[in-house]
């Protein structure tokens, strides 16, 4: 085993435990503390399919940020999308046999290309970021930073088009590390690049704004049913104040 | 006019302004003496270890309220909600875009909350809880009427009236709190209503209204107060009692209710329906509000309860009554609890109970405000919507002459008249002019188009402070009427009940 392969074995477990355990952690944060009050926002759903189909329309089309803001609604949406398409590529690294969508032509296409894509939402991002005066004003060095990093993740991992590593090799690291059956990672300067980026967005992932995406899952102005007249909704923690009259 | 600021441009096409830095820093509403402080259970002024205390109360409401937690971690930052605020658009001031007011409290959050936030502040915009900060939270917390328009379009749906009633909480506790409101909630736990009425007071006042509509209309519509076993216990808003253009309103819920034969009261012991105690995010003096309906319904023996038009009464009513003060078993099962005013004539304009002779308001052009917390925080009918299309249908039959402003301003994305959430009092004036543009410049634009000539609202606090502003923007107080007013005017009653 070389040293690089050790090295990367290591930060991998480390970064996912991380992410992993943080982000159930904080799901179990958020899932434990209460709603005390009905705080809908309309079009307020009457029943718990609605409230499913509100959130499936945010996660899917963003369709607050689109009555909000046009451009940002683009470019978020266009990043959002190439990531997931991205996301899909890289699945056959991770799997043995890879699934059988995941080997389709299309999908491996749609994931390279997604890399533009993404790049391209995540530059609209940016300039809004530095050049509208409201966006500038709220940024802080850590909202530029999220940025350049999936930036630089999304850039480094183009350039393994043309500084290619050994496919096989790097499926069958991460299918190690998936089974226990260690195996050498190639030792090529721009994968090793990618994959620390990687691991960095992985190790802040709990601990930044990135936890907008169980937060949207959670937020109650989305989340709730709007029946407060027809059914109560007392927190634990305002029971001790219950009436008895 | 004698006034130390400028009234804001009414501008042809709202375009976004430019940001300039604290340019409403100045304005921070009085604070609250002592004995009202001390009345609602928080220290009379500035503790010792005021910092120390502020951070546990924080972290006390994290653990109380997912919106505040959730809301606190979530925000991307992405500037969405940016220019979404009245108060943005009036003052132009960017701890008044939505974010900006929010982040007042998310860099502390982060300071003493978050991992990032101990060790790198610098890189997360952490900050400590000074002083300085202190009081831009106590300035620009009062700065938001928490109408929840920014909630409307942020991808996560983060509602900065949550965040801005969370800090008021942290501020009560650490004894440094809002005189309006303050003094307003005390007064209701010591005599019943926010104007301090007392029960003589408040009986003279509606035997003067039974006078007045005798009068006018040679029909002796009562205005009942305290009467056992009534149908309804009428709640509504203390200025209906007095102020212009509520009244007209209470005069109107009287002749519908005359008119249908439903035998109502008001009470002395729950003579008020606002309930000051959601603006300054007391959990407490929220639900002992409420309670005080509950009492008023058991003593009164009453079969259902009916708000008056009041908006953030009606978002306490419709979203937390039933959570703070039910169950309300003891109720008629046949109706939900509570009802709003515009429920009862809606449904009895179903039924065919009233007649309406429109001309009787061809004499007004009419528009509709939508208030925040009707529209954004509650509904009505048991429908999806059932708070705009409800109270513009029953405009449009008692009324013939109706237009709506632009669809961007109007229903879940309709503009605060600039008053809510607390800050209806002279010392936030500038504020409240300068927060009202929004709305203005809407009605503004319709009054050229279609030369509309009034403006109704189904709000006390929009009727006080539209009545308050409209002069600032060249127009008449009286240009704001109440719904129940038009109600009025068109309703024809049966003359031989006399
Ligand atoms: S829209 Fe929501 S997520 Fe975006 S900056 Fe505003 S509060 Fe944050
Ligand atoms: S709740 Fe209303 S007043 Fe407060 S920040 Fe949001 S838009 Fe502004």
């Amino acid at each position: 085993m070389s040293f690089v392969t050790i090295l990367y074995a290591a930060m991998f477990y480390f970064a996912a435990a991380i992410l992993f355990i943080g982000l159930a952690y904080r799901v179990y944060e958020y899932a434990k503390i209460p709603a005390p009050l009905k705080i809908p926002t309309p079009p307020a759903p009457m029943t718990q399919k609605g409230v499913a189909i509100r959130i499936f329309r945010e996660v899917v089309f963003f369709e607050s940020l689109f009555s909000a803001t046009k451009w940002t609604w683009l470019f978020s949406w266009i990043f959002h999308l190439a990531l997931l398409l991205a996301a899909f590529r890289h699945l056959k690294y991770f799997t043995d046999p890879v699934w059988f969508w995941v080997s389709f032509e299309l999908v491996q296409v749609a994931g390279h290309y997604a890399a533009y894509l993404m790049l391209a939402g995540l530059l609209g991002l940016l300039a809004r970021r530095v050049f509208v005066d409201r966006v500038r004003y709220i940024s802080s060095p850590s909202d530029y930073l999220i940025l350049v990093l999936i930036i630089a993740i999304a850039g480094s991992g183009l350039m393994m088009k043309w500084f290619p590593s050994d496919i096989l090799a790097i499926k069958l690291f991460f299918v190690g590390l998936l089974t226990f059956n260690f195996s050498e990672l190639p030792s090529d300067v721009v994968l090793l690049i990618h994959l620390s980026l990687v691991i960095a967005l992985m190790i802040i992932f709990p601990y930044s704004k990135l936890l907008h995406a169980p937060g949207l899952f959670f937020s109650p102005t989305r989340n709730q049913v709007d029946n407060a007249r027809s059914k109560r909704h007392v927190a634990n923690w305002a029971k001790r104040m219950e009436s008895t009259k | 006019m004698a006034s130390k600021f400028e009234t804001p441009q009414v501008r042809k096409f709202p375009i976004i302004p430019k940001l300039e830095n604290s340019a409403t820093s100045h304005l921070s509403p009085f604070k609250s003496k002592e004995e009202f402080q001390s009345s609602l259970g928080y220290p009379g002024e500035l503790v010792e270890n005021w910092q120390e205390k502020a951070i546990d109360k924080m972290g006390d409401l994290l653990g109380k309220y997912r919106s505040l937690r959730v809301y606190l971690d979530s925000c991307i930052q992405c500037g969405a909600c940016t220019d979404k605020c009245h108060y943005y658009q009036g003052t132009k001031d960017p701890n008044n875009m939505p974010v900006g007011r929010q982040n007042l409290m998310r860099s502390v959050y982060r300071r003493y909350f978050t991992l990032p936030g101990k060790y790198f502040p610098k890189l997360v915009g952490a900050k400590d809880l000074t002083k300085e900060v202190l009081d831009d939270w106590y300035s620009y917390y009062h700065q938001c009427s928490q109408c929840r328009r920014c909630a409307v379009f942020c991808p996560i749906g983060i509602d900065t009236a949550e965040i801005s009633m969370a800090a008021r909480e942290v501020m009560d506790s650490i004894g440094v709190g809002q005189k309006y409101c303050n003094e307003i909630i005390g007064k209701v736990h010591k005599i019943g209503n926010n104007l301090g009425l007392p029960e003589p007071a408040l009986a003279d006042t509606l035997e003067g209204l039974e006078e007045d509509v005798l009068d006018d209309t040679e029909i002796d519509v009562k205005f009942p107060l305290d009467v056992k076993d009534s149908e309804v216990l009428l709640v509504t808003p203390s200025a209906d009692f007095f102020a212009e253009p509520h009244v007209d309103g209470l005069i109107g819920y009287a002749k519908v209710f005359h008119q249908a034969g439903i035998s109502w009261t008001l009470s002395s012991h729950a003579s008020e329906a606002a309930n000051f105690g959601m603006f300054i995010g007391s959990y407490d003096n929220m639900k002992k509000l409420a309670m005080r309906i509950r009492e008023a319904a058991l003593e009164l023996n009453v079969k259902r309860i009916v708000f008056g038009e009041c908006g953030h009464a009606w978002r306490v009513a419709y979203s937390f009554l039933n959570t703070l003060a039910g169950p309300f078993d003891f109720l008629d099962p046949r109706y939900p609890v509570p009802q709003h005013i515009c429920e009862i004539t809606n449904g009895l304009i179903d039924q065919n109970v009233l007649n309406f002779d429109k001309s009787a308001n061809d004499d007004m052009t009419l528009t509709y405000h939508d208030s925040c917390n009707v529209a954004r925080a509650s509904s009505m009918g048991g429908i999806m919507g059932g708070q705009f299309t409800i109270p513009r249908k029953i405009i449009q039959t008692v009324a013939n002459n109706f237009y709506d402003m632009d669809d961007e301003t109007i229903k879940e994305k309709t503009y605060c008249c600039g008053g809510g959430g607390g800050l209806l009092t002279d010392d936030l004036m500038e504020l409240r002019v300068k927060g009202a543009l929004p709305r203005m410049e809407a009605l503004k634009h319709l009054i050229e188009e279609k030369g509309v000539t009034h403006m109704a609202a189904i709000c006390a606090i929009c009727k006080s402070q539209f009545s308050k502003v409209f002069q600032y923007y060249d127009l008449e107080l009286d240009q704001i009427v109440s719904l129940h007013q038009l109600v009025s005017n068109a309703l024809i009653m049966n003359k031989k009940e006399v």
